[in-house]
Order: C-alpha cells, then structure tokens, then sequence
C-alpha cells in the first residue's frame, strides 16, 4: 500500500519560502491567495498484508527517528 | 602532554580538509580523520563535525549524517566530558543528535551567506576563554540554514544555563547586521549544559592562518588548550 506523510513547519515557525510564493502570486494576479506555507510530502510503499496497529506503529516510528524533527516540523499521514 | 584530535567525514563534508590543517597548525599534536563509517573514535581531547553538506543536506541539514555509524562513539565522546566542536553543518548535525538543543532553520532572507560576520562572546565557556568580554571577532560564514530557533522555555534554559556561548553583533565595516540569518537573540553558537560540546554556524577554521582576512579563529583552539 502506499502511504503519504505530510511533514510541515510548526504553525509559530516563520517559513520564508511560503511567503516568497505569496509574493509571487500576488503579483501574478493570485491577490486572494494569502498565508501561504509550503511542507513537504513522503511518499512509501508498506506490505498490503501488514495490521493497521503495525502500520501506525511503524510510521510514528520512522518519522520519530528520521523523517520529521519534532522540535521544529509536524506530520499528518494521509493514507 | 599533547593534544590530541579527530575530524570526521561525511559524504558531502567539504571543510574537513580545513578543519585538519585548522588543528594540526594550532594544537601541534596527534590529528586523525575518520570516515563516518568507522565504528571506532581514537581516545582524543577533541573531536570536530565539519562543514559541509553532508548527504546533500536531504530530508534536514545533518538528519542524515546524525544517524551514521561514528555517531555512537561521538556520543561517548561527549559523555565522558571531552570536547566536541560542531562547525555550520556541524552545528546542524549536533541538533539532530539531540546532544545540543534547538534546530537551525532557513535563512530568514532565504540567501545563502557567504561572508565575514562578526560575533562576540555571551557566556563564558572553555571554548572562548581567550576572548575578552566585548571582543569582537571576524570569522566568515558559509550557510543556508543558520537560523537557530528554539521555543521560549528552550531559549530560558540557555540562558539561566548560560549555554549561549556566541552572539552575531555589528562589526567595523558600516553594512553589518547586527543578525545575519534571523537567529533568534542573533545566537551564532551554543553548549550542552556541561558545556564541553559546542555549535557555532561560523567557521573558525577560516580564520587562522596568515593567509586568512583574520586570524580571530585561532582563538577557540587556543582556549581549549590554555
């Protein structure tokens, strides 16, 4: 099965990189385009055949250990 | 008795060579370098993280290279109260081990920066004891991500712990920012609470020789071993 993890930027952590797209839409004519924020998203492939307990399990487990740091980023499994 | 110290390499390392010649120049002793593969440290008094982009700085500046098999000897290292000197990619991979607090974000202007910066000591440690309170040093910098953030109870503990051992401050020429990257208090460098492992985003290791602008990086290593 394949999975997607949304990591992101902490709501109170300035993201430069979102504001610069703002800008951009903005002058693009995108003028109701606001608060933008951009995060980046995981994509992997699990074993069909593997329980939902372990599933969750596992994933909590990689993105405490590598994929996201908790100090600064958040994550959402969409999948 | 001489001093003794180690770099270590990661793919994508690109001051380590400097950071050799930074510490066989001033300390005159023993200087090893070691492959992030190795599972063995030699017993040394300092070990240095250089600059870089190791692992092309994918997923997180330093994520990477915070899981390498050193690690664990680096680890010990700093657990048995000897010195570690994480240096811009270096400061980065120490947060991600979690042996310093806080993470280093984007640049708040986005830029990558390359230049001279100025810094002055905050707290005293044994990684800045031959400079004067007020001394204003020049030592460049080379990074992306420097922005050290940490939330407010964070921040608190290094200050009561008096971990913050750099501040970015103006400097002589007039076009100086007071704070280059957004840092919050412009904080350039930190230590553990035991204050024997050291981050700083600026680069010591470019600031010794005659050759160098300045000479202001001399002086970390020259604490050390006073």
């Amino acid at each position: 099965m394949r999975i997607k993890i949304l990591v992101r930027l902490k709501g109170q952590i300035l993201e430069p990189q979102g504001k610069v797209i703002e800008q951009s839409l903005n002058s693009l004519g995108f003028t109701e385009f606001s608060n933008i924020r951009q995060g980046k998203l995981i994509e992997l492939d699990l074993p069909n055949n593997i329980s939902k307990e372990e599933k969750a399990q596992k994933i909590d487990s990689a993105c405490k250990k590598l994929l996201v740091n908790d100090i600064i980023e958040e994550y959402e499994v969409l999948g | 008795m001489s001093f003794k110290s180690a770099v270590i390499t990661f793919p994508g390392s690109n001051c380590d060579r400097d950071a050799l010649c930074y510490l066989k120049d001033l300390t005159k002793g023993e200087v090893h370098n070691i492959w992030h593969e190795e599972t063995s440290l030699p017993k040394v008094d300092l070990v240095i993280l250089p600059g870089g982009f190791s692992f092309g700085d994918y997923l997180r500046s330093g994520a990477m290279a915070s899981k390498s098999k050193i690690i664990d000897e680096v680890v010990k290292h700093a657990n048995d109260n000897r010195y570690l000197l994480g240096i811009c990619n270096g400061f980065q991979i120490l947060t991600e081990i979690g042996l310093l607090e806080g993470a280093l974000i984007r640049n708040k202007k986005l830029k990558f920066l390359g230049k001279n910066c100025f810094i002055k000591k905050k707290f005293k440690n044994n990684f800045n004891l031959s400079i004067k309170d007020n001394q204003i040093l020049q030592i460049p910098v080379a990074h992306n991500e420097g922005n050290f953030y940490c939330d407010t109870e964070t921040l608190n503990l290094l200050k009561n712990n008096e971990q913050i051992a750099f501040e970015y401050c103006k400097g002589e020429f007039s076009n100086t920012e007071e704070n280059i990257n957004g840092s919050i208090e412009a904080i350039a460098g930190i230590t553990n609470k035991k204050k024997n492992v050291l981050g700083m985003m600026p680069h010591p290791e470019r600031a010794y020789s005659d050759f160098h602008q300045s000479q202001d990086g001399r002086l970390i290593i020259e604490s050390l071993i006073s």
